[in-house]
């Protein structure tokens, strides 16, 4: 494999068509007949991801950046088209892929009103999540950001469910802050770097080797990516712009919201804002602040998650919870806990997306997303009883599944540093059984008391298709993560060096003041 | 690639113990093949009745063959297996391996071997139901995860199976989920072990952090190289933890509450899971972990104390049920509460003969009661009466129907009353004993010791009191039921003769030398607890004190099941029917002291209150959303009411504006 891939020098032009693809994709799926547009996003999403697996062999398990490419765009203000890859890219950009026919897939009987526009969108967000995860320069990579946000209002201001303006308003007004905000910090450093090193750039590689050149302004930089990033994982308490993008989107939507674009936001923090601002990020009030908001996400989540009537807000404040673990192991200090944040990256996005899908098809058999509304359905739907199932332990954290890996990972790492936090956080565990086993409980189990359930069918081939692999994704991950932990070890391991030493030398400096 | 690579400290793993991998591969593979069936062909129960007892039979035969090997080659150190690698991170190396020793092999014959028996008395006992195919493929993943978590090499591999059998234990009590009680168990069931398994999962975290592995073997090597440790803070700390997950899956106070309600499985599941396997894996987590426990002498006296008031504490509530399976239920509990008051004195070795009795006689008493309550449900079934089907009150006589069943629980009776010569008399003796002798050192021992004694009593009592109700007497049944109540079939008795053969002479495995036995399995297990041996050394008691704790226990058994029998037989029983509500005292024991109500009023329907009103009206609706979020927006919407108010159109206002602006800007600037 690695010697035809290198044959047609993939490494080469790989990433480029992966961003390029779903662009020229929007064309003819505006243009062909409104019946034709589905199987056309089938065809270019298969496609991407096809293109897309080439990269577990092209790239090399090692530190760094790889496939690097960098073309001047903006000379005068130091911008460059630059795209790299690292081991903590890859997975985002493999799930990003793998995701998108399935999303696509899944809104085949969904979506009845502007098809052409609703795909085309789709393959616009696929762009804006892939690029976010490539760009090696910071004003590419900004305009990335942006992108995730347009597709995503739309598809749910317009797609959406009843009350789908007050929800897309408010993700589109929340978020938008945050980048914003990034936007002026990110110029902020490009400038001061730029006044002490004499060269503008919007280069990462070039701003992280002269982060330090931004001085005093370090605090109030790194609290300006840390905000945008925040509200995008998002951290409590700047998270209820969630629960109502997620019941208001359609189920692609819901599935892209959870399994890609949060991960933005955690991805972020990894990139940018700990690795810039070492010293601040790793300081003890900071710390101490980062984790006890992981830990009060993974709880509060939780907690709240329990008492939703709402199946699709139960999962979408679940995700909260979640995230506060990928928070929790970015803080952990330890390669196990970085990369069980990675882990917990990757798991979410595959059980979410498959409990956010399992919700769609519960919806569009009986319109409501009520639990209140279902009961002793197993009986009538075996086989959507049995991927619920397996889907929600895997979101519980089964060891021998999925969730168990990263969670694990995170919290046997953490323990370390903060064993009281991770303590706390351990707790989450019998939290997820319950909101998780109790809502299961109250759809598939019980009595069997609704006339109007008696009649759902069971799965069909389609969703079949769209399940089978999230549920083969999330056995296998489960039982053989190695060859995804070691292919992440290097970046990870260099995320906890650099970012540990930068800190402890930004320490050193403050003593020798 | 090689599936596996044998590494073994003593030799080079040879022969059968290199197949141990089949040991769950076999059950895994009848869950694959049962499964598919349950899903595509729900009535071919033909090919399930082959499927899936022969998966298990096969199973037992390499197990029997790994104990055949290891008895020739009796290694001090264990054999390992690696099948991949699981968890590879940095200094963190996880391997899915297997660990053959003493202790493994002692579980997998218990499990392989009573799980042959109980799969081949389902095959009689479901065979009506319709999701058969759907019970044998749970059954068999039972299985499987059961032997995973006892053949794990590190705690991570054995969490595995841990929380496995768990998920097995959740979706067999929910088996008839159409019913909210049932579904209702399982959930509790899963969420109390989630409690504990907070607990396992901080000891292995702290494990690490300490020894930097979690391998059983690296971890007792690491302590055995850190004896200045013994009394320790951290150790103390990690096997409190610990002990919590035991508490949780092994049905202790106070994580106890789940298992009388998982009795609402089918009854062959509360023998296998509820009995003999699953809920002794807590008493063997302290014994694959004895080292660390033997250096913490506080969480020993810990384990010992939680045991012998378990012990007690279920023994009383186990008087007064009239539910045959509930009463075996605490029953379970408290004998469970036995083994740790042995593993909690240090006698290891008695923690897990009393573990292989107990899985003798009590999988004979649930099966039998399966038998009855089979026979009962027939009767029922055939005239559409309604009436419970486990009630004692509505059963009696029934040695007349059901002779064999009879003679069987009786033997099973005898042995878990500690009947002299009987199985559970031997064990359920060392751990008294050990106990007893503890006290010289550690007095409070003495008040454990007495309490079992007490626990011993009660539990011959209310054994006397189910065999009285369920099979002496007038029959209670109904007039019309009583010509339907039927001895079960052969596939069910045969199972249940095997069960009381081991029953009757499964002491032989242990003998003491008081009867000119060789303490087999004692020295069998040396290997294994030797390290801890070290550091919470046990003498046993000889001579004249070791004759008169025989003669108390012997003479406790009797009395107890005389006085059970008395008590019982004398009292006029009326068909639960007609039976009047327990007033007074009983009537608290009969609610289970109501620690069931007490749990929901202090801490689920807090929880929900907290989840629902505070956090999420307060503090997510009102707070961050409302007041924040919404309140900001209402906040610049009034801004921008402000701002339209300035566009009044006179350039002589915006010419204003525009002054006072620049000179504000000229004076940051400037100044």
């Amino acid at each position: 494999m690695t010697q035809f891939l290198a044959s047609i020098a993939y490494d080469q032009w790989a990433l480029h068509a992966l961003i390029l693809l779903p662009v020229l994709g929007i064309v003819p799926v505006l243009l062909v007949p409104v019946a034709s547009a589905r199987r056309v996003a089938l065809v270019v999403t298969v496609a991407e991801f096809v293109l897309s697996l080439g990269l577990w062999w092209a790239w090399q398990p090692a530190a760094g950046m790889q496939l690097v490419t960098s073309v001047p765009w903006i000379p005068r203000l130091g911008v460059s088209y630059a795209v790299g890859l690292d081991g903590i890219s890859l997975f985002m950009v493999l799930l990003s892929t793998g995701l998108m026919p399935l999303a696509v897939l899944s809104s085949y009987t969904y979506i009845t009103k502007h098809e052409r526009a609703y795909y085309a969108l789709l393959l616009a967000q696929a762009v804006g999540m892939i690029g976010c995860f490539i760009a090696t320069d910071l004003f590419v990579f900004y305009v990335f950001f942006e992108l995730l946000l347009i597709p995503m209002y739309f598809l749910i201001g317009i797609w959406g469910g009843a009350n789908r303006l007050y929800a897309a308003i408010k993700f589109f007004i929340y978020t938008m802050f945050g980048s914003l905000l990034m936007l002026v910090a990110i110029l902020v450093m490009v400038w001061k770097v730029a006044a002490v090193t004499g060269e503008l750039s919007f280069s990462y590689a070039h701003l992280l080797a002269n982060a330090h050149a931004v001085g005093s302004a370090a605090p109030w930089l790194f609290a300006a990516f840390a905000l945008a990033f925040a509200i995008k994982v998002p951290v409590f308490p700047l998270h209820t712009w969630l629960p109502d993008a997620h019941v208001e989107a359609p189920t692609a939507g819901s599935v892209l919201l959870a399994s890609v674009l949060l991960k933005v936001g955690t991805y972020g923090f990894l990139r940018f804002a700990v690795p810039f601002f070492p010293s601040v990020a790793l300081s003890p009030t900071v710390s101490a602040l980062v984790v006890s908001l992981a830990v009060i996400g993974i709880i509060y989540g939780a907690l709240v998650a329990l008492v939703q009537p709402d199946f699709k807000k139960l999962v979408a404040y679940s995700s909260v919870s979640h995230l506060g673990f990928v928070m929790l192991g970015i803080w952990s200090g330890t390669v196990q806990g970085v990369q069980g944040a990675l882990m917990v990256m990757i798991s979410h996005g595959l059980s979410t997306g498959a409990l956010f899908f399992l919700i769609g098809m519960m919806y569009e058999r009986r319109h409501t997303r009520e639990i209140a509304a279902y009961g002793g359905i197993a009986r009538v739907v075996p086989i959507f009883g049995i991927l619920l199932t397996v889907v929600a332990l895997s979101s519980i954290g089964l060891p021998g599944l999925n969730g168990f890996v990263g969670e694990f990972l995170v919290l046997l790492g953490s323990f370390g540093n903060h064993p009281g936090a991770t303590i706390i956080a351990t707790t989450g565990v019998i939290f997820a059984a319950a909101y998780l086993l109790w809502a299961i409980q109250r759809i598939l189990f019980n009595r069997l008391d609704r006339p109007e359930n008696e009649g759902m069918l069971d799965l069909n081939p389609r969703e079949l298709v769209v399940l089978i692999p999230l549920v083969a994704g999330i056995v296998w991950l489960g039982l053989f993560p190695g060859p995804v932990l070691r292919r992440m070890e290097p970046s990870a391991r260099q995320f906890v060096e650099t970012t540990a030493a930068g800190h402890a030398s930004a320490a050193m400096a403050e003593v020798a003041r | 690639m090689t599936l596996f690579q044998e590494t073994a400290a003593a030799a080079p793993a040879p022969g059968a113990i290199g197949l141990a991998w089949l040991l769950l591969a076999l059950p895994m593979a009848g869950f694959v093949i049962n499964g598919a069936l349950s899903i595509w062909r729900p009535r071919a129960k033909g090919a399930v009745s082959v499927v899936g007892p022969a998966v298990l039979i096969a199973s037992f035969a390499v197990a029997v063959a790994i104990v055949l090997q290891l008895w020739q080659a009796s290694p001090e150190a264990p054999y390992i297996l690696r099948l991949w690698t699981w968890l590879p991170v940095d200094t963190l190396r996880i391997e899915f391996a297997l660990q053959i020793d003493q202790l493994a092999a002692v579980m997998m014959l218990v499990i392989t071997g009573v799980g042959s028996l109980i799969h081949i008395f389902s095959v009689g006992y479901m065979r009506t139901d319709d999701g058969y195919a759907r019970y044998f493929a749970y059954l068999n993943l039972f299985v499987a995860f059961m032997l995973v978590l006892v053949l794990g090499s590190s705690m991570p591999v054995m969490f595995i199976g841990w929380e496995g059998v768990g998920l097995c234990s959740y979706l067999l009590i929910g088996f008839w989920f159409n019913d909210k009680a049932n579904a209702d168990a399982g959930k509790k069931a899963f969420i109390v072990n989630r409690i504990g398994d907070v607990g396992f999962l901080v000891a292995m975290f702290a494990t690490w952090q300490v020894a930097g592995t979690l391998d059983f073997a690296g971890v007792t090597a690491w302590a055995s190289a850190h004896p200045e440790l013994a009394g320790s803070g951290v150790i103390t700390a990690i096997t409190l933890f610990m002990f919590l997950g035991c508490t949780g899956k092994s049905a202790q106070i106070p994580l106890y509450v789940w298992l009388p309600d998982a009795m609402a499985g089918p009854t062959p599941v509360s023998a296998l899971i509820h009995a003999a396997t699953m809920v002794t894996a807590g008493v063997y987590l302290v014994v694959r972990t004895s080292v660390l426990f033997s250096m913490a002498p506080l969480t020993s006296t810990v384990v010992a104390g939680i045991g012998a008031l378990t012990a007690l504490f279920a023994a009383t509530i186990g008087l007064r049920q009239y539910d045959i399976k509930k009463v075996l239920a605490y029953s379970t509990v408290s004998q469970l509460g036995y083994m740790f008051l042995g593993v909690g004195t240090g006698a290891y070795a008695a923690g897990v003969f009393h573990l292989v009795t107990h899985a003798f006689f009590k999988a004979l008493l649930f099966l039998g009661a399966g038998s009855v309550i089979h026979a009962m449900h027939h009767a029922y079934h055939a005239t559409h009466s309604h009436d419970d089907a486990q009630d004692m009150r509505n059963m009696g006589g029934l040695r007349r129907a059901m002779p064999w069943t009879f003679a069987l629980m009786g033997i099973a009776t005898l042995a878990i009353a500690g009947f002299p010569g009987l199985s559970g008399f031997f064990s359920k003796d060392e751990i008294l004993a050990g106990a007893f002798a503890r006290g010289g050192e550690q007095p409070i021992y003495y008040l454990f010791y007495g309490m079992g004694l007490l626990a011993a009593l009660l539990t011959a009592f209310y054994m006397a009191r189910l065999m009285t109700m369920t099979f002496l007497g007038p029959n209670r049944t109904g007039e019309a039921e009583r010509a339907h109540l039927h001895e079960a079939p052969w596939i069910m008795i045969g199972p249940l003769v095997v069960l009381g053969i081991l029953s009757l002479v499964g002491g032989a495995i242990n003998l003491p030398p008081l009867v000119g036995g060789g303490a087999g399995l004692e020295h069998w297990l040396e290997p294994v607890t030797a390290p801890a041996a070290r550091f919470f050394r046990l003498e046993e008691p000889h001579g004249s004190t070791e004759l008169f704790l025989v003669g108390a226990a012997v003479a406790i058994g009797l009395l107890g099941l005389a006085w059970g029998y008395l008590a019982s037989s004398r009292r006029a029983i009326v068909p639960a029917r007609e039976a009047a509500p327990e007033t007074g005292f009983w009537r608290a024991v009969y609610h289970k002291y109501y620690v069931d109500e007490l749990y929901d009023a202090v801490i689920v329907r807090p929880l929900l209150w907290i989840s629902r009103v505070l956090l999420w009206g307060v503090v997510d609706k009102g707070l961050v959303d409302g007041a924040a979020v919404n309140g900001s927006a209402r906040l610049s919407r009034g801004l921008g009411w402000i701002g339209s108010r300035l566009q009044t159109g006179q350039v002589g206002v915006y010419v204003v504006l525009f002054l006072v602006g620049a000179l504000w800007v000229l004076r940051v600037v400037v100044g």
